[in-house]
């Protein structure tokens, strides 16, 4: 078990002809990804590197069955891009593009009320369920399969985190990037409710960072509902306030939204949390036995 | 990306937002001409820099007479004007604007950002105008008003009708507001804004609505959508590394340590930072330099973070990822060697061929100290550094 995907996850790439686009799918079939296809306006039937190309994510859905979606394009069209996604009937869509305008996200998030879709991201590396099936830009080999899940909003942390994980030997269920920016598809919280009902997961490796109080949402419901053990670090004890630490949702703003007072928040809330990025896996194993 | 007040005004002003007359200047004799063609005073003299709380370190002055204007602007340009939000090194006044000064009856609080629990852009306002809105909101959270705003129909009439009750205002003032906070919204959507606050909006005496004072700052991201705006950068505004660093698409951050930091990844830089203090060191800086890490990069990396002279010492931490650590390795050596790094380095490698890649490093005859992990990484350049 895992969560959001598997090895029958079907998913095809928008933006394929791109050369991020084309490498990371590539990428992905060679992890053993069911990468059936992609979506490039102007290009439909052709292919490129057997991967068969579509002019509309209807069209690739229609024909290939796909019901997930990794979207590459510009952030120009990125929220174009989500919203056709959406509108063929995808279930699940993960934007790894960076910059999208923060007001072309709202309306993205008012298109996708009441609909059947998950978005994660945008500018996420986006998710794996080690080996069975990765869709985003995180190096496959460092994931194994096991008992933890992880979420986290960076990138190269989150493989920081697997990796500690992977050499003491214990493996992931599914490790979920959810991005950096403001106003994004998926929370904390949203993957914490997924970790704590599949049932292969065992224990969960959060990582937050300074801004907004979407850590905080989730510690609630780690306090309140959860039964697995979960273990927490908060990047950006060292930022200074009003500066915008590179993603577009790390800053400490009006006086909210600091390291310290989201560590002293998740530690309530019962939380083992990391003091040094060195030992999340430490932090967690202090209170779970693999 | 900030602007200046005086920039702000004139686009509110051309949302149809009431904002004082006024002209920028960048010297006194015209700021003396100005006012004169302005009106007859009483004016307000505004010295321009992107920090609030001017007024309280001498930066905004109200003038009777035209030769007043003159002197009041002469004493702002060139001085360091230091506020709450500058830093203690401040900053130097380069434009003055001249306004319409107006009586001030009441003050108000008006702004709108995007409020991320909600995912809306939210309209926040208050009674507690002119004050600092953090310490209205952290004493008296119930003098603060919210409207969450539904981006498909926009600002409605009767949520704008809620705030100017709210406020207190009379009918006359409602009928003013109404249609001035709908403007402001339309002002934030079509310009992309992350932030736009009107601190104080004023009751004039004569019963008008005005905004005297304005703030906008705007979405890096969209900016492509919006040359006009993009073009009212004022570079003197920024850390001149900042803005070399954004030429090459590093994110940089000047701090006030000693150890350079490298990383891939806003969050793994953060994490390093962090790290670094841990271990009982200083960061001189927050530095991604993007999951590509090309020798040009790292080289143009290398050269900023060595402006820096502060630092004695810098950490390289990239992991991996789709780069293979051998070739990272022959980057940072090759960077490393055109630069001319003559402190301490610190490599910490992660990833595909991290043996080849330490191998390389331990070869390059470069003073490179190869670490395992962050910890061990944080330890060595703390040490390197502290002695």
């Amino acid at each position: 078990m895992s969560i959001l995907i598997d090895k029958n996850t079907k998913v095809i790439t928008q933006g394929i002809t791109g050369a991020t686009g084309l490498f990371h799918a590539q990428g992905a079939r060679d992890y053993g990804t069911q990468m059936v296809g992609g979506v490039t306006p102007g290009k439909g039937g052709t292919s490129i590197d057997g991967f068969p190309i579509f002019n509309t994510v209807e069209d690739a859905v229609n024909e290939t069955g796909a019901t997930a979606s990794v979207i590459y394009v510009p952030p120009v069209a990125s929220a174009d891009a989500i919203m056709e996604a959406v509108d063929a009937g995808i279930e699940l869509v993960i934007c790894i593009t960076e910059g999208v305008p923060v007001l072309d996200m709202v309306k993205v998030q008012k298109y996708m009320e009441g609909r059947n879709c998950r978005l994660i991201g945008p500018n996420c590396p986006g998710v794996i369920t080690p080996g069975e099936c990765k869709i985003g830009i995180m190096p496959g080999y460092i994931h194994k399969p096991g008992p933890v899940g992880v979420v986290s909003r960076s990138g190269t942390l989150t493989y920081e985190a697997v990796w500690q994980l992977t050499t003491r030997d214990i493996g992931q269920t599914t490790c979920v990037g959810i991005g950096g920016d403001p106003v994004n598809g998926t929370s904390h919280l949203d993957v914490l409710k997924m970790f704590e009902a599949d049932p292969a997961t065992k224990a969960v490796i959060m990582i937050g960072e300074i801004g907004g109080d979407a850590e905080e949402q989730a510690a609630a419901y780690v306090r309140d509902h959860m039964t697995k053990p979960v273990a927490a670090f908060i990047a950006g004890a060292t930022a200074p306030a009003g500066k915008r630490m590179g993603h577009a949702g790390a800053i400490i703003s009006g006086g909210k939204g600091d390291a310290a007072s989201k560590k002293a928040f998740l530690a309530e809330c019962g939380i083992s949390v990391a003091d040094s990025p060195a030992d999340m896996a430490t932090a967690l194993l202090k209170i779970w036995t693999p | 990306m900030n602007i200046h007040e005086y920039q702000a005004k004139a686009i509110l002003r051309n949302f149809g937002v009431p904002v004082p007359d006024g002209h920028v200047v960048y010297n006194s004799n015209l700021a003396r001409d100005w006012a004169r063609r302005l009106g007859d005073g009483p004016w307000a003299v505004k010295a321009q820099i992107h920090a609030g709380g001017r007024g309280k370190g001498g930066g905004v002055k109200i003038a009777k007479t035209a030769d007043e204007v003159r002197q009041y602007a002469k004493d702002m340009f060139g001085m360091t004007l230091v506020t709450h939000q500058t830093g203690p090194e401040g900053k130097t006044v380069k434009r003055v604007l001249v306004e319409n000064a107006s009586n001030i009856a009441d003050e108000f609080y008006i702004s709108f950002l995007v409020d991320r629990a909600t995912d809306r852009v939210t309209l926040m306002a208050s009674a507690e105008g002119g004050m600092d809105i953090e310490e209205v909101a952290a004493k008296t959270p119930e003098k603060l008003f919210f409207e969450a705003i539904d981006p498909v129909v926009g600002l409605t009439a009767f949520q704008a009708r809620k705030v100017a009750f709210k406020l207190g205002f009379a009918v006359p003032q409602v009928k003013q507001a109404v249609p001035l906070l709908m403007n402001l919204y339309k002002a934030f959507v079509e310009s992309d804004c992350s932030l736009l606050e009107i601190n104080p909006m004023i009751l004039t005496a004569e019963g008008h609505l005005l905004c005297i004072d304005a703030k906008l700052n705007f979405d890096d991201n969209a900016l492509f959508r919006h040359l006009r705006i993009r073009d009212l950068r004022d570079y003197d505004e920024e850390d001149p590394m900042e803005i070399e660093a954004s030429q090459y698409d590093l994110s940089y951050i000047a701090l006030d340590g000693n150890i350079g930091c490298m990383v891939n990844g806003a969050g793994l830089a953060m994490a390093t930072m962090d790290i670094i203090k841990h271990t009982g060191g200083e960061p001189a800086n927050f530095l991604d330099v993007g999951g590509g890490a090309t020798i040009e990069r790292v080289t143009e990396a290398f050269k900023i973070i060595l402006s820096d002279s502060k630092v004695k010492g810098i950490l390289v931490n990239i992991f991996g990822g789709i780069m293979k650590c051998d070739v990272i390795a022959t980057g940072i050596i090759e960077a490393a060697k055109q630069v001319g790094v003559s402190i301490p380095l610190v490599v910490r490698l992660e990833g595909t061929n991290v043996e080849k890649g330490r191998k390389l490093l331990a070869e390059s005859g470069l003073n490179i100290v190869s670490a395992e992990g962050m910890a061990d990484a944080a330890e060595k350049i703390v040490k390197a550094v502290n002695g």
